[in-house]
């Protein structure tokens, strides 16, 4: 069954860089890092010790909310070593590969005569559980809930994202495994939205409900799949996963190995070759970003994820868990002599106040990471509605966010939001107010406050 | 580059210094800072408030410029040396001599509201310790436009100082404010020093100076130029046609009178979507519906010529946009964002309010013989209640949302 949301509202962001479509596979990485900062809202037990030899799919900390939720190693080798910040929370698992790679094999999974319990207690044992998200708050889903309904999004419609279209090719039994495994923890449909004119192997899914999407970026998140489907209300939850982790649990229930490989694109404008490459979570950046990529005295940021709400990381830096996108702009550490008044042909703009890129919708930018600006309070209205396809008041939330109205914000939909939703509101905010953090910042309020 | 290198080392000597606002204000005048983004998104789009600001500076430039060249000619004029001349393009309009008389006049007034406005600014930046914000860069341009050309500089000295503090500074800066700061100006002023922001003889200039001579004992003619309201108030005849009015011919504040200008620097706030078209065509419609009630009172013999208030309710509907004062207030007074509805449905009720109140103001209250500031300043205040009302659907939506469920 196929349903077709248009989405109006919203706005491409064309930047230069778009990765081509070829897979590399990637240089071995000798070290890989788990960040629990990528697991927000968790607190890291840790049970591998530095000096600890893990395999792959093995338990390297726990949940300290809930002891059946691991999150494992993504390969076999040493943990050398647990970087710790202020108070000594954990800021990451540093691990040495091995040249002989083992994993932990937790045998093929019986999915036909499984229950919801089963499944679960499979996912969390074998480290799968994380991968699966709630809102409301926007953080990993909590095992004794059942939601109602599970939401994935197969179109991605961020800046340079990469092409799920392409990334989730010849992966159809993993995902059909992921999804009949999912349909059977919630109470309602998975739903599962796709490109309008997609071929991805999404759309031949048995027990899904598919939506053809199409529009400007947000159409591809989640939240807005969600806001046009079936919105949550108090007291509902509901459950995403993203299409290219699918593989893993997918995997992981077909063969019982957890197998952290992934495809990855490689985009943005200070890249020399842009491309896909066939690596695994948590690896180096530095064994993708160097060859056809960068030069190493470049003036660039790299980011793990897409330029709209992905996270900085150094050139010696890590994959994060959940991204599929290195992302690498210029840094824009300069100034503009008059840059607020003069007319404006290579940046994007919503409005036309002698910026240009309305003459040209489809002229690619290389864009950098200045503000263009200086932060401000609140004061033009009326932009934000523009770029924001969902039902809700994004400027009365966020200012309901930062004085803390734990009424007036459950009124005005924060259940139905997350960060990444107010990421374009976020781009063109003339006031350059840090929307995402705003969000995050009330989502975690009121799982203190509410719970 | 020197100067860029020159500049830096200067913000870096400053940093966290108490002086460091008044020098990034200056600063970043000259160059966009060399700010990136941290968290967040890693990129940002080209507008930030400067350039919003400059915009609206831009589309009030004309207003300006006309307004200098206007006010020579309203003085020759008056003083009978040139004849009255009709048309835009007019040449005997369009001359040095009166443009010279403007620009003596005007540009003060222009320097007053910058130097006194920007330094009330910069005082409380440093105090507070937070950038001095651009918001007054649009309300120091707006109050001299909105003000009678011979108002004394010390009056808009004090005015300028109560209006950014009061109806800004103490509210917390730039985006706080509840009251438009330039109609709180002009409000002050108004209620302040009422002999100088109405009657006949403040809109031309010389005519106070010339009407102090007499006073003197110098045997001069008097010389007046009402505005078309005060025209009306006072049972005068109307000497204008409709096109000075549209074109701008006429006496009145400085920047008000030439409708066609404000219309292009309308459009191009439109254009630009600086400003919210909601609101102009929203006060525009609500002007036109209340001069359609009074026409049709009037119609309808229910006022008769003997009534003080049928000159202007007979006016026909449309000409009350060409009088008085209504199409700037709905281009660049009522689309203040900050102090106009924040909501799209809000817009266009606040809009129409404006619109609807200014003409009722101005019919029935010939004290005020405009009503347009004062209507925006009251919806300003009732701005935060239509917002409410409108978010309050939205939130009714989700609770029946729920309650369907739940049923």
């Amino acid at each position: 069954m196929s349903n077709d949301i248009r989405i109006k509202k919203g706005l491409d962001i064309k930047l230069k860089g778009e990765a081509e479509k070829t897979i590399e596979t990637a240089v071995v990485s000798n070290f890989y890092s788990i960040r629990p900062e990528d697991f927000h809202g968790i607190i890291p037990k840790l049970i591998a010790k530095e000096g600890a030899k893990l395999k792959a799919g093995e338990t390297v900390f726990y949940n300290k909310d809930n002891e059946d939720m691991k999150f494992v190693s993504p390969v076999a080798g040493e943990v050398v070593e647990v970087e710790r910040g202020a108070r000594r929370r954990i800021m990451s698992i540093k691990i040495q590969a091995n040249k002989t790679q083992d994993a932990v094999d937790h045998g093929k999974f019986d999915l036909e005569s499984s229950d919801a319990e089963k499944i679960k207690a499979h996912l969390l044992a074998s480290g799968c559980w994380p991968f699966i998200k709630q809102r409301p708050y926007d953080v990993i889903a909590k095992p004794n809930n059942t939601p109602k309904g599970i939401f994935i999004s197969g179109y991605a419609s961020a800046p340079l994202a990469a092409d799920l279209d392409f990334t989730l090719t010849g992966k159809e039994a993993e995902l059909q495994a992921a999804v009949t495994a999912l349909g059977k923890l919630t109470d309602g449909d998975v739903h599962v939205s796709v490109g309008k004119n997609s071929s991805s192997p999404l759309t031949s899914l048995n027990g899904v409900k598919t939506h053809r999407v199409s529009g400007p970026h947000p159409s591809g998140n989640v939240g807005t799949l969600i806001n046009k489907v079936d919105p949550i209300n108090k007291g509902e939850i509901v459950w995403t996963v993203n299409a290219q982790d699918l593989i893993i649990i997918g995997e992981l229930l077909l063969t019982g190995k957890f197998n952290p490989e992934r495809i990855v694109a490689l985009a943005g404008s200070a890249v020399e070759k842009p491309r896909y490459f066939k690596t695994k979570m948590c690896s180096e950046v530095a064994t993708i970003i160097y060859d056809k990529g960068i030069a190493k005295e470049n003036h660039v940021r790299v980011i793990s994820g897409n330029v709209l709400t992905g996270r900085e990381v150094k050139p010696d830096g890590f994959l994060g868990y959940y991204s599929n996108l290195i992302t690498i702009i210029p840094e824009g550490d300069d100034y503009e002599l008059f840059g607020w008044n003069k007319p404006v042909f290579d940046k994007v703009s919503t409005t036309r106040a002698l910026t240009f890129s309305w003459l040209q919708p489809n002229k690619k930018y290389a864009l950098d990471t200045n503000t263009n600006g200086e932060h401000r309070a609140f004061v033009v209205t009326g932009n934000y509605e523009e770029v924001f396809p969902l039902d809700i008041y994004p400027m009365q939330i966020l200012k309901a966010c930062m004085y803390q109205d734990l009424d007036e914000m459950e009124a005005l939909g924060m259940y139905e939001v997350a960060p990444e939703d107010f990421a374009l509101t976020e781009f063109i905010c003339i006031s350059k107010q840090p929307h995402q953090k705003i969000i995050r910042e009330g989502l975690d309020l009121m799982i203190k406050e509410i719970g | 580059m020197g100067l860029k290198q020159n500049l830096h080392k200067l913000k870096e000597k400053y940093q966290g210094k108490k002086m460091a606002p008044a020098f990034n204000a200056l600063h970043t005048f000259l160059y966009t800072p060399n700010e990136v983004t941290h968290g967040g998104t890693h990129i940002k789009a080209a507008d930030d408030l400067k350039r919003t600001m400059n915009t609206v500076i831009m589309a009030l430039i004309p207003c300006l410029i006309f307004g200098m060249f206007n006010a020579g000619y309203q003085h020759y004029r008056a003083l009978g040396e040139i004849q009255a001349t009709h048309g835009f393009l007019s040449a005997s309009f369009w001359t040095l001599d009166n443009f010279m008389v403007g620009f003596w006049n005007i540009l003060p007034l222009v320097i007053v509201s910058y130097g006194v406005g920007l330094a009330v600014e910069f005082i409380f930046a440093v105090i507070k310790g937070h950038e001095v914000e651009e918001g007054y860069l649009v309300t120091g341009m707006l109050v001299p436009l909105i003000v009678p050309v011979d108002i004394p500089l010390w009056m808009l000295a004090i005015a300028v100082i109560f209006g950014v503090i009061i109806g800004k500074e103490v509210f917390g800066g730039t985006g706080m404010n509840i009251l438009n700061p330039a109609l709180t100006i002009r409000a002050f002023l108004f209620f302040a020093y009422p002999t100088w922001m109405s009657g006949d003889k403040v809109w031309v200039h010389g005519a106070v100076a010339r009407d102090q001579a007499i006073a003197a004992g110098q045997n001069l003619d008097a010389i007046s130029g009402e505005t078309i309201l005060g025209a009306f108030a006072q049972k005068d005849s109307i000497i204008y046609s409709t096109w000075d009015m549209f074109w701008g011919l006429i006496p009145g504040s400085v920047g008000e009178t030439s409708k066609f200008l404000i219309i292009i620097g309308g459009l191009f706030l439109i254009f630009t979507k600086i400003g919210s078209w909601r609101i102009m065509l929203s006060t525009v419609i609500g002007a036109l519906s209340m001069g359609l009630i009074f026409n049709s009172i009037v119609d309808a013999g229910i006022i008769t010529e003997s009534s003080k208030f049928y000159g202007l309710m007979s006016v026909p509907f449309w000409q009350h946009l060409i009088i008085g004062s209504i199409l700037f207030g709905a281009v660049y007074m009522a689309t203040d964002p900050v102090t106009a509805s924040q909501t799209n449905r809000g817009k266009w009720i606040y809009g129409f309010l404006i619109g609807f109140m200014s003409i009722m103001i101005r019919v029935f209250n010939p004290a005020y013989p405009e009503g347009v500031f004062l209507a925006i300043l009251l919806m300003n205040v009732f701005a935060p209640t239509i917002d409410h009302y409108v978010i309050q659907a939205n939130i009714k939506k989700r609770m029946k949302r729920l309650k369907v469920k739940t049923a």
